[in-house]
């Protein structure tokens, strides 16, 4: 019952797509967590003031990092959240793959743009 | 030849095992990650001045955003804890005749996840 | 010592019945039976008519999976004692066609194995007056956790994703890839490559991990798999890099 869109033969996409994957894993494994501390826990507790926070994101290495971030966490979330839906009975989502990845693309080049207009 | 039964898995197959449950939990803890690289093009455009910044920060300030970290915060920590345990897994290491503990692979991961959260609050909050 | 307890087991006779159903046996049962023993002894002693396979009964041949209370379990190795109710589910092993009772079609699993390519593909033809390969210890516990595969397909019941996509390669066939990947005397990385990397081989896997939890060898597939990913996806990368050098 292989969707007719699939190929047989190397897979010639997935070890990039994992790479992505897993290094996004490893990312957010490690920076999701203190990053919410900062915007969820240390600003409401005013830890951190508007004017820090606003210059922190400003400086141009912070910047840098955070379109990184955004880029890592999407791609982490594009691929396992389309096999998530795969598991969930949704199909093998083939030919829906780019609807995911295309998202985080899109997503880190809003998030760069941001960045380079600041 | 006679006809041969099959039994199609349920939608629901996830539902019926715990070790299911906690893996389809884990698989959504993607979404958590999702949710937070949104707030950070959100939070790059507000420093620009689109919308303006204090508007966000005032929404970092409401119980709404509040209750949304607390939450993603749980996710994220599962997360974290998930990937810490299967790092061994993925990375087999091989010493002389032996294999490294798995468990020493984990735990060096999560001192390196301490190490990384305090080095982080100390750059952002010192 | 004995007990009684009642069997509720699967019955499908495609030749007499068009739907399944359940039928239960009462039984006496002694202290040191296990499931496999109670199916015997309804065959002999009850119902001539139920079908099972089984064989060594010490756990070593693979063929008397079944799931027992919805868990894919080898049956000479499952003890009635060890459960707590009354009445004991025995079911064909999921994921699978039944042919009849308790008996699975395992032609699919029988495909997938020899697929992988599961022999030694050494770099060069040794020729005979050279000698024998030898190995050290280490070499041999490199691969030897995945050497120990007795083919009982319970990880194949266990997996959801095959559950969902019988085309997918599964857990065991893939840990018998990695364990010639990592024998010494074998260079066959390259040539498994086709199978392994197909879309259908290690990049459905989705690392529930629940083919380990019901491996009675400790064979640990989903290990075997991530191993595999990392080792594939890291081939691929430095291909970037050096397109002709390496690996064939």
């Amino acid at each position: 019952m292989a969707d007719a869109g699939m190929k047989r033969g190397p897979d010639r996409g997935a070890p990039l797509l994992w790479l992505l994957f897993a290094g996004g894993g490893t990312v957010a494994a490690m920076l999701l967590p203190v990053m919410v501390l900062v915007t969820g826990v240390a600003v409401p507790a005013e830890w951190m003031s508007e004017s820090n926070l606003v210059s922190l994101i400003r400086n141009p290495l912070t910047r840098l990092v955070l379109v990184g971030l955004v880029f890592f966490f999407l791609f982490h979330w594009a691929h396992r959240f389309r096999y998530a839906l795969v598991d969930l009975g949704f199909g093998p989502l083939g030919r829906q793959a780019w609807l995911f990845y295309g998202t985080a693309v899109a997503g880190t080049i809003l998030a760069g743009l941001a960045a380079v207009r600041m | 030849m006679s006809r041969e039964l099959t039994r199609p898995l349920p939608r629901t197959w996830w539902l019926k095992k715990t070790s299911y449950l906690r893996f389809m939990i884990r698989e959504l803890t993607s979404l958590a990650v999702f949710a937070y690289a949104l707030l950070l093009i959100v939070a790059l455009w507000s420093a620009g001045g689109d919308p303006s910044f204090s508007t966000f920060y005032d929404f970092l300030n409401s119980p709404v955003s509040v209750s949304l970290h607390v939450v993603v915060l749980g996710l994220a920590l599962y997360h974290t804890g998930t990937w810490i345990a299967l790092t061994p897994k993925v990375m087999v290491l091989w010493r002389d005749d032996e294999q490294v503990d798995p468990d020493v692979i984990a735990g060096v991961t999560a001192i390196l996840f301490l190490l990384v959260t305090g080095g982080v609050l100390w750059l952002t909050l010192a | 010592m004995s007990d009684h307890a009642i069997l509720e087991v699967h019955r499908y006779l495609p030749d007499e019945e068009a739907e399944p159903r359940f039928q239960s046996y009462e039984i006496t049962y002694k202290d040191q039976w296990v499931v496999l023993d109670a199916l015997n002894h309804i065959k002999a002693e009850i119902d001539p008519t139920l079908s099972f396979r089984w064989s060594c009964r010490m756990g070593i041949c693979g063929s008397c999976g079944m799931m027992v209370n919805g868990e894919p379990k080898l049956t000479c190795e499952t003890f009635i004692r060890d459960y707590d109710t009354d009445t004991i589910k025995v079911e064909p092993l999921t994921h699978f066609p039944v042919v009849r009772d308790l008996v699975i079609n395992m032609e699919d699993f029988m495909e997938k194995l020899p697929s992988v390519s599961p022999w030694l593909i050494p770099a060069e033809d040794k020729p005979l007056e050279d000698g024998e390969y030898r190995q050290t210890p280490a070499q041999v516990a490199h691969y030897q956790r995945f050497s120990m595969c007795i083919n009982c397909m319970l990880c194949y019941s266990a997996c959801p994703v095959y559950g969902l996509d019988s085309t997918f390669t599964g857990p065991a066939a893939l840990a018998l890839a990695q364990r010639y990947n990592l024998d010494s005397r074998d260079d066959g990385h390259g040539d498994r490559a086709d199978v392994v990397t197909a879309h259908e081989g290690i990049w459905e896997c989705t690392y529930v991990g629940e083919c380990t939890e019901v491996c009675p060898k400790g064979v640990d597939p989903a290990g075997a798999i991530q191993m595999l990913k990392l080792s594939y996806a890291l081939d691929w990368a430095k291909s970037l890099v050096m397109p002709r050098g390496g690996r064939k």
